[in-house]
């Protein structure tokens, strides 16, 4: 058992890590990568935003939207899943909101380091996108759980990866045009092309 | 004024394109580009939201308090896509599995977020609809041409016509199938920039 949860883990990190094969939070994780310290903060708040978020989503999904989900209350027939994705971004809204509150209160070091990034993890897709993936295949709320924190442990691997071979890419010689964003975009390509030498892993 | 509507409808397919200038809804770009087809339904999503979203946004701009308008305009995108998604998945059942989340991923498209914040709250209807359309243009423009590219030199076929002959049906091309994955993606894009960056020379970004 423990192993088939290990499995899920180290897919959702290594294999399908979810920024350089799935290609979700590209927008962030192009605009946020050119300092490695910024790029810890942000990785940080998005592990806990995935750790909390693609849980609950998982438990709302079954609980209240799935086909058949209220069958307890005489509704067998009632599906209200097409309500998906408006419940997913509110959840992912709203958890926002109470995490910055928490923050605030009990963390206020963190919650300055993070700043400006965690309003911004709302409109992040990497963390919606987990959301559905997890919807999509399925899993039960435990996976949900090794998903969300394997995905946002993924998502921070690559972007204080990128970050860091950003701040080299300083002292390097680049061509003109290339400079800034097409440099980045070639380096994740590169990073991409690394990773899949993960692929076909299972344990 | 005629000017200033051809302008906005103009001006977000070359000169500020969303994708290679500034650089907002990178990840469906990237993601649904393998084929040609998926990447022309995309499009027509991505274009029908942005229109649509723009509009509403628009009217009721006046409407809407300052601090909730994050939300607001989030409901009605929300909203939108999912009227959206169960159009595909009405009337394009096999091409929905295809596309699997990355319609649902609209929402945090932030180029749609980006217009209704910046030009839709502070412009009539009719402007921001062509802005909409613009941007939307914009943004199909350059994953046409990726997804051309990669369905091209990866299978050597396009919309299931086959242009190239693969070695494997008695042809001559032999398909590179690294377009098809992931860091083709990054690459093609990456080359595009730099090509839009030395033909609008002025607009590359100092980092």
């Amino acid at each position: 058992m423990l192993e088939h949860y290990l499995n899920i883990f180290i897919k959702a990190v290594f294999v399908e890590n979810i920024i350089l094969v799935f290609f979700l939070g590209m927008c962030t994780f192009l605009a946020v990568s050119k300092r490695v310290e910024t790029a810890i903060g942000l990785g940080m708040a998005v592990i806990m935003m995935m750790t909390l978020s693609v849980p609950i989503n998982n438990a709302i999904y079954h609980y209240l939207l799935r086909d058949g989900a209220w069958a307890w209350a005489g509704l067998p027939d009632l599906d209200l899943s097409f309500l998906g994705l408006v419940t997913y971004i509110g959840v992912i809204a709203a958890m926002v909101q109470i995490l910055e509150m928490v923050l605030e209160r009990y963390f206020p070091a963190l919650q300055h380091a993070l700043g400006i990034f965690l309003p911004l993890i709302t409109v992040n897709c990497a963390i919606l996108g987990a959301s559905l993936f997890m919807v999509e295949r399925e899993y039960s709320f435990n996976e949900s759980m090794v998903y969300g924190i394997g995905s946002g442990i993924g998502w921070a691997l690559a972007i204080i990866m990128m970050a860091a071979i950003r701040e080299k890419l300083k002292y390097a010689d680049v061509p003109d045009g290339l400079q800034g964003l097409g440099i980045a975009f070639i380096t994740a390509g590169l990073m991409s092309l690394g990773f899949m030498s993960f692929s076909g892993i299972k344990l | 004024m005629s000017n200033r509507y051809s302008e906005v409808l103009t001006k977000p397919v070359f000169d500020s394109n969303p994708i290679t200038i500034q650089v907002l809804g990178i990840c469906s770009a990237l993601a649904v580009t393998t084929s040609l087809k998926t990447t022309l339904i995309m499009c027509a999503a991505v274009i029908a939201v942005l229109m649509l979203s723009n509009t509403t946004v628009s009217i009721i701009r006046h409407h809407i308090p300052a601090s909730i308008r994050i939300i607001i305009q989030m409901t009605i995108i929300a909203s939108l896509v999912i009227v959206v998604d169960q159009f595909i998945k009405a009337y394009a059942f096999e091409m929905s599995k295809t596309l699997s989340v990355f319609v649902g991923l609209i929402i945090t498209n932030c180029i749609i977020m980006g217009r209704a914040e910046a030009f839709a709250m502070h412009n009539p209807p009719g402007l921001s609809l062509l802005d909409g359309l613009g941007h939307g243009i914009g943004y199909s423009v350059v994953l046409i041409i990726v997804a051309t590219l990669r369905e091209l030199l990866g299978t050597g076929k396009l919309l299931g016509y086959t242009l190239m002959p693969s070695v494997f049906d008695g042809g001559w091309y032999y398909p590179n199938s690294m377009m098809l994955l992931a860091p083709s993606a990054f690459f093609i894009i990456g080359l595009l920039i730099w090509a839009q960056h030395s033909w609008k020379s002025h607009q590359a970004d100092k980092d």
